[in-house]
């Protein structure tokens, strides 16, 4: 049998190597950013550009898609011709799906920092890059296709199959979580709603985990440890065993997600069951990868390449263990929402994806330059600068998501919450976000070695672009049934049966969706109507900065979320939110019910500067909403876009939308100039501001819910009340110390009663304490029983639970108050006249 | 829940394309011979500075 000869692309390896490299660092650069801005909020914070809503997109895409995804299609490109015996199917192929890919990221480079962000995570980007991803996705798959066609091995390795798999799933996820409907070039509303949007939104999320950074890298592992190691996998039957199980199972993995939201209950389970199920593939798969170094540990010692694709195959056992338990409903209660879950993406991103990139790199690199690698004391020093990062990483957010959960769930004896201001619990974790920093540094650190290290093999040696290899060709009547692949079809009908199948469901489907989207928005709560112009252009505010990066809008229906934030979520809730926008983690507070809860004066002062209304706060500051101007030229076809969703706005609300949002934001920025604020109506605060007070605040008028809050609310100024008792202080403190103390503790202390009363007591949220106006009586005693009691309904804490203020310091505040009578503070909060009394005080 | 149905039909659809793969594999023989495939791909490489490809692999015992 004569052999053929023919040349494998090293050059396209290359390239994709550069890529990996170059926007590895940059990934991990801007997520060092984000993470030190979790410590100081003002860094980097000149430009709207680099606030920490904008980049956090930037770095989850830069790393899944650019650092990641670069990496996948360098091994790829090395391994595949080499496992067909056969080169790439097209060298123009080839150069176009590597371009185009880089053009896509160059693109989410730009555009996510600029705002555009479809607010769904790990698919921020907008629909013409989302076309852009699916053209090149495609011209990917059509160029592995080619290539298996064109292969002179007749048995497919199992790595093959896992490249497969990627393919197929991948493609299959992109296009049903980007149906959307596009208003102009650059914004875009998702086609579902609400829970249908969330629930596609995390079919899509978990399976680019499973089939984007989990599948390829299995074909990864399973060519480069045998190879690097030099010895056959440990089981190839059980590696057959592990494909076939995970892309069964992986799929109905994701409702996992949405444990506790308003999902039905069945789908959950569904997810749950399938997360367990998901531990014996995986950890199959895991201890395939690791039992082929039996007997060959020694090489490991030596070998960077195997150092790190041990520590790689360990963290996807981690993960894969981690995964299913934090599925479990109890498990996930405590988890979700919090820095524990970004522990988990972490151990798989910078070990998994991160160790299997660098171990693929250093073995690639000196093979392709036809040398040895330029030194193997720096891979070393990077592995153990890599390692000791992760470590830091993970330990850090592990405790610290850990610690800030158990605190939003502890309650007094009292019944009520310990830590009522959210604040508390940031700051509490603060030095694991600065240990979290330290760890992505040295992570850094260790991979800028790697760089050099690359580029001095690179130099040391020269690229042999085209690899000589010989094959036997196949022996099957290849030719003829490359000229007849109709024909064959023809003469075959199950199959051609099967796939005519296949076409008319996709179709079919592809059909379906914007129908079956539409008739599910009845809505099932009468009260919950549409947002209002403005409301909406402030949403796409919301969507615009990544609030939602920070704050979710599910509250759970556990009684600690419940007396935190209000009612819980429902699902007639969301029915016209075109995307969702609950959120996967709270850095900050949910927001679903922080409608009415605080004025507008409060909500324009926080956005100005977090400080203003929460000293310590880590949310940046958004100045720049106050001085531009909103842009809403497009309300229009928002509202038209809207309407064509399946939202009711009447007939000819496109049509107005511009008066009623100019009309709406009269009336808002009226209400903040008489506060005192430089505001006028046309300014972004002003949409913003209407659209957070606008959350949550439809179902409050349905009386079918309200009735369950006010007994919650009842019982809690019951337990309030039961938890003050009976003063017997006549007289107020006056010696100069004790004022002093009482200051102290009201400007900040221990109270924080300056955040809403100010410090000169003028008053902001609540009244203002210096004029003969009182709500509650003026003497000392009422005054006593008030910070005492709180006015929890009001959003007043009750300061005498035990934990906050002792009788004494009480007595001091109280008395500090008193003392500040008939100060005339500049610009006090207006007199409510309808609820204040003249009081005079006394002394 | 229409979103349900549509996720499942989908998840179902891409099941289905792995079984039809899967049913392809059997019937092309490409799990008859679960052995050799393990050990071949150790032999691909022709790098000539490579030292550890000169040297066949270990001996395995399976």
């Amino acid at each position: 049998m004569s052999m053929e000869k023919f040349q494998y692309d090293n050059g396209i390896v290359r390239n994709f190597a550069i890529a990996t490299v170059v926007f590895g660092i940059v990934g991990f650069l801007v997520g060092l950013i984000v993470a030190l801005k979790l410590v100081m909020p003002d860094f980097l914070s000149f430009l709207p550009e680099l606030s920490y809503g904008r980049l956090r997109p930037l770095h989850t895409n830069a790393v899944i898609f650019a650092f990641a995804g670069n990496a996948i299609f360098m091994g790829i490109y090395y391994s595949l011709p080499r496992l067909c015996k056969a080169p790439m199917f097209s060298k123009a192929l080839s150069s176009i799906h590597f371009w185009g890919w880089q053009l896509i990221i160059v693109l989410a480079a730009l555009t996510l920092p600029l705002g555009y962000n479809t607010s769904k995570e790990y698919a921020e980007l907008e629909w013409p890059i989302d076309l852009l991803i699916a053209v090149i996705w495609v011209i990917f798959g059509a160029n592995m296709l080619g290539t298996l066609y064109k292969r002179r091995v007749k048995h497919m390795y199992v790595a093959i199959w896992f490249y497969l798999a990627t393919f197929i799933t991948v493609a299959v996820l992109h296009v049903v979580n980007s149906f959307e409907l596009p208003v102009s070039l650059t914004k875009s509303y998702s086609l579902y709603a609400g829970v249908q949007d969330a629930l596609v939104q995390w079919w899509y999320g978990h399976n680019a985990v499973a089939f984007f950074l989990t599948t390829p890298f299995l074909g990864i592992m399973y060519y480069f440890i045998p190879k690097a190691a030099n010895r056959p996998i440990f089981s190839y039957r059980l590696s057959i065993v592990h494909f076939w199980a995970l892309v069964f199972i992986y799929i109905w993995a994701g409702p996992h997600h949405l444990l506790y939201t308003s999902l039905p209950d069945w789908a959950q389970s569904l997810g749950t069951v399938f997360s367990i199920m998901l531990i014996a593939p995986s950890w199959g798969g895991m201890l395939n990868g690791l039992l082929t170094l039996r007997g060959a540990w020694d090489t490991v010692r030596r070998d960077p390449v195997l150092k790190f694709l041990v520590i790689g195959v360990t963290a996807y056992g981690m993960s894969t263990f981690e995964g299913p338990m934090y599925s479990l409903k109890n498990v996930n209660a405590i988890a979700h929402y919090t820095d524990i879950i970004i522990a988990h993406v972490h151990m798989g991103a910078l070990a998994w994806n991160g160790g299997l990139a660098f171990a693929m790199l250093y073995y690639i690199m000196p093979r392709i330059y036809r040398t040895e690698l330029f030194s193997v004391k720096m891979a070393n020093f990077h592995f153990w600068a890599a390692t000791l990062g992760i470590f830091f990483y993970v330990i850090s957010m592990y405790f610290g998501g850990l610690a800030q959960s158990l605190m939003w769930k502890e309650f007094t004896a009292d019944g009520l919450l310990r830590y009522p201001n959210f604040l508390e619990t940031v700051l509490q974790i603060m030095p694991m976000y600065i240990l979290r920093a330290v760890g992505g540094m040295l992570y850094i650190v260790g991979a800028l070695a790697a760089v050099y290290n690359l580029f001095m093999t690179a130099r040391q040696g020269s690229l042999l672009a085209a690899e000589d290899d010989e094959a036997a060709p196949l022996t099957t009547h290849r030719g003829e049934r490359e000229t007849a692949l109709h024909r064959m079809l023809e003469g075959r009908p199950t199959q051609f049966a099967l796939l005519t199948l296949v076409a008319i469901l996709v179709g079919g489907a592809v059909e379906y969706v914007p129908l079956a989207m539409i008739d599910s928005n009845v809505p099932t709560i009468a009260a919950v109507k549409p947002y209002t112009p403005l409301e909406l252009e402030g949403r796409d505010l919301y969507m615009r900065e990544g609030c939602n990066g920070c704050h979710s809008q599910m509250i759970r229906p556990f009684r600690s979320e419940v007396e935190r934030y209000g009612d819980y979520s429902k699902a007639g809730e969301f029915v016209y939110d075109h995307p969702f926008l609950w959120g996967s983690k709270r850095t900050g507070p949910d927001l679903h019910r922080i409608g009415g809860k605080y004025p507008d004066a409060w909500h324009f002062r926080h956005m100005i500067d977090p400080q203003l209304t929460s000293p310590g706060s880590i949310m940046p500051a958004y100045p720049w909403m106050q001085e531009d101007a909103l842009d809403y030229s497009d309300i229009s076809a928002k509202v038209a876009a809207m309407r064509t969703l399946g939202v009711p706005y009447e007939e000819g609300a496109a049509e107005r939308a511009a008066d009623d949002l100019v009309a709406q934001a009269r009336e808002i920025a009226q209400e903040l100039q008489e506060s005192g604020f430089d505001v006028t109506y046309d300014r972004e605060i002003v949409a913003m501001v209407a659209y957070l007070q606008r959350l949550g605040t439809d179902i409050k008028s349905d009386s079918v819910y309200v009735a369950g809050f006010e007994k919650l609310m009842t019982r809690r100024v019951t337990a309030t009340a039961d938890a003050g008792g009976d003063f017997d202080v006549s007289e107020p403190l006056t010696d100069a110390s004790s004022l002093e103390a009482g200051k102290v503790i009201f400007d900040g202390a221990k109270g924080l009663c300056y955040t809403c009363h100010r410090t000169d007591l003028g008053g902001q949220i609540g009244p203002n304490l210096t004029d003969e106006y009182w709500l509650n009586g003026c003497d000392l005693p009422n005054i006593l029983k008030n910070i005492r009691t709180g006015f929890p309904q009001k959003g007043m804490l009750p300061y005498g639970s035990g934990q906050r203020l002792t009788d004494e310091e009480m007595l001091q505040v109280a008395s500090y108050i008193l003392s500040k009578q008939g100060s005339n503070p500049e610009a006090p909060k207006k007199v409510d006249q309808q609820r204040a009394q003249v009081c005079e005080t006394t002394w | 829940m229409s979103a349900l149905y549509l996720l499942v039909g989908f998840s179902l659809l891409v099941a289905l394309v792995f079984l039809g793969a899967f049913f392809w594999a059997m019937k092309n023989d490409q799990y008859r011979d679960t052995h050799t495939p393990a050990m071949r791909i150790l032999f691909d490489d022709n790098s000539p500075t490579s030292t550890r490809s000169q040297e066949s692999p270990r001996e395995v015992s399976q």
